[in-house]
């Protein structure tokens, strides 16, 4: 069995409110992997479909996706792990081509979060939490992300100010970057002005401006087998490592309040398949649902030591212009947050970086990029590893 | 004479501000609550201790579990303070929600309403105490020890 390549990204803007259904908002990411790819529906040979459950009236979307997107009778099916569903999609598509049982799989994340109004949003994500033990407590994601910022500040002095930082980062790209739903400058010092929203407070230690926004949206990746993908691709990118890890649902249940067990887990079974190591990556892109997120991505993924993800942002070495670029497309905190479809979106990402085709974003002449996505609350975690 | 109603215990509704379960095997955690006591689950087969309490041990697949009082005092791990709530929870805020490490097991919940945020330290020790909430419902909470 040969490599597993990409032929093909897209993804919808990213936006409050889409004027359109579900199927509609799929389309668009469809369509732009689709003319990406230059191929027609007919060659895809099956669709995995992603997102996180209960937001829709919708019940099994894979069907209806299908016989819009002009993909049947190819199988279809829906498959979930919270934010990081596409993440997981790319890795169920990698195993049918991988096998041989398909040669070329779509990979089709979607979210449309507006449909419910913000309360309810945070009482379903809530929900992907332990029901039974911590949801009548009156848990939501910003809060349990919150418990982690202060466990990180207790063991290593972070301060507000240096998640300030990646607020910042995230805002200089996000403004240059057309698919972003938040494209307004956001200055360091917004956070210490109660009169800026970035300053607000949402659960302690964290604020407005730490946490990324809801938004509608959808993503797609075109994968294919080693024939295929040089048949059909001028540049394909190659996946070269694929991670995967699951934890304790329940807070009660873990040992570490300082970063992500399951991102470590992940990045190191992705690293180890790929056979590279952390300095070898050249652009990344993680999952800055929260600004403390993206802090502890760069120390579960080995960017820097635990505990000195703060000297990363401010020596700015997460910039485009440093060592180790991270999120140069604005990340979660810019781009919105469509639960199912940013996994999808952060691989086309780095696919288009690979390529050299990011534009105004691109950073020099990468030859390794690396996704990393988390589902839940550090509960899933997907890293992945790309080259040229 | 009508068909005789089979009887539900789902007296697990009764736990926190909202409750998203009703039957569960280990339904007698509300009566110890009742009765002023925070009860975790034993394995008689191998000894591990769960809390939450569990009806069935994933390490030697017994369901034969005995309860144990969660009593002393455990370390704060972490917290956070919410000033937005999800659905439901509107009525409480603000509240912290908060981790104790006791050890053998950790306890997730919330922290009692009338301790200043200002003495709240990580590292400190906390006890555990069954609460009754102002809708009749019942939770814990943890308590300055």
């Amino acid at each position: 069995m040969g490599k597993v390549g990409i032929i093909g990204v897209g993804q919808s803007a990213f936006v409050r409110g889409y004027p359109g259904s579900i199927r509609e908002l799929a389309f668009e990411g469809f369509k732009e992997a689709m003319e990406d790819a230059g191929i027609a529906a007919a060659e895809i040979d099956a669709s995995i479909v992603c997102s996180a459950p209960e937001y829709d009236k919708q019940r099994s979307p894979a069907g209806v996706f299908a016989e819009y997107l002009g993909l049947i009778p190819q199988p279809t099916c829906y498959l979930e792990s919270l934010c990081s569903s596409s993440s997981m999609g790319l890795r169920f598509a990698y195993s049918l081509v991988k096998s041989g049982l398909h040669d070329v799989v779509a990979v089709i994340g979607f979210q449309k979060m507006s449909e419910i109004s913000s309360a309810e949003s945070q009482e379903r994500m809530g929900r992907g939490a332990d029901i039974q033990w911590e949801s009548p407590f009156g848990t939501m994601m910003p809060a349990y992300y919150a418990m982690y910022a202060r466990g990180h500040m207790a063991k290593y002095g972070t301060t507000l100010e240096d998640l300030a930082l990646i607020r910042v980062k995230a805002a200089t790209y996000g403004q240059i970057n057309e698919k972003a739903v938040y494209r307004k400058p956001v200055t360091f010092d917004m956070f210490s002005d109660p009169e800026s929203p970035m300053s607000g407070p949402v659960a302690s230690p964290l604020r407005v401006g730490d946490c990324c926004a809801n938004a509608d949206g959808s993503s797609c990746v075109i994968v294919a087998n080693e024939e295929k993908a040089k048949a059909l691709s001028r540049k394909p990118v190659w996946i070269l490592g694929l991670g995967a890890a699951s934890t304790s649902v329940n807070l009660a249940g873990r040992d570490l309040f300082s970063g992500l067990t399951v991102a470590q887990a992940a990045g190191e079974e992705a690293y180890k398949m790929a056979g590279v190591a952390p300095g070898d990556i050249d652009v990344a892109e993680v999952h800055d649902c929260f600004t403390i997120a993206e802090m502890m991505a760069y120390e579960n993924l080995g960017f820097a030591k635990p505990g000195e993800g703060k000297e990363l942002i401010k020596a700015k070495e997460t910039y485009k212009e440093g060592s180790i670029p991270v999120n140069v497309d604005g990340g979660l905190l810019s781009k919105g947050h469509p639960i199912g479809a940013t996994g999808g979106s952060q691989i086309r990402t780095i696919v288009l970086q690979l390529r050299g085709e990011a534009g105004e974003m691109q950073v020099k002449d990468p030859e390794i990029g690396l996704v990393h996505n988390i589902g839940g609350v550090g509960l899933y975690g997907n890293v992945s590893i790309f080259g040229r | 004479m009508g068909k005789k109603k089979k009887e539900v215990d789902d007296r697990f509704k009764r736990f926190g501000t909202v409750s998203f379960t009703s039957i569960t095997k280990v339904n007698d955690f509300i009566d110890y609550l009742d009765q002023g006591k925070v009860m975790g689950t034993r394995c008689k087969e191998c000894g591990l201790a769960f809390f939450p309490p569990r009806a069935d041990c994933h390490n030697c697949f017994s369901s034969d579990m005995e309860w144990f009082e969660v009593s002393g005092t455990g370390r704060l791990v972490t917290y956070s303070r919410l000033q937005f709530a999800p659905i439901g929870f509107g009525d409480d805020l603000p509240y912290a929600i908060a981790l104790l490490d006791y050890g053998d097991y950790k306890v997730f919940g919330r922290i009692a309403g009338d301790v200043p945020e200002d003495q709240i330290q990580v590292g400190m020790e906390m006890t555990t105490r069954p609460n009754t909430l102002p809708n009749g419902q019942l939770n814990y909470v943890f308590h300055k020890a």
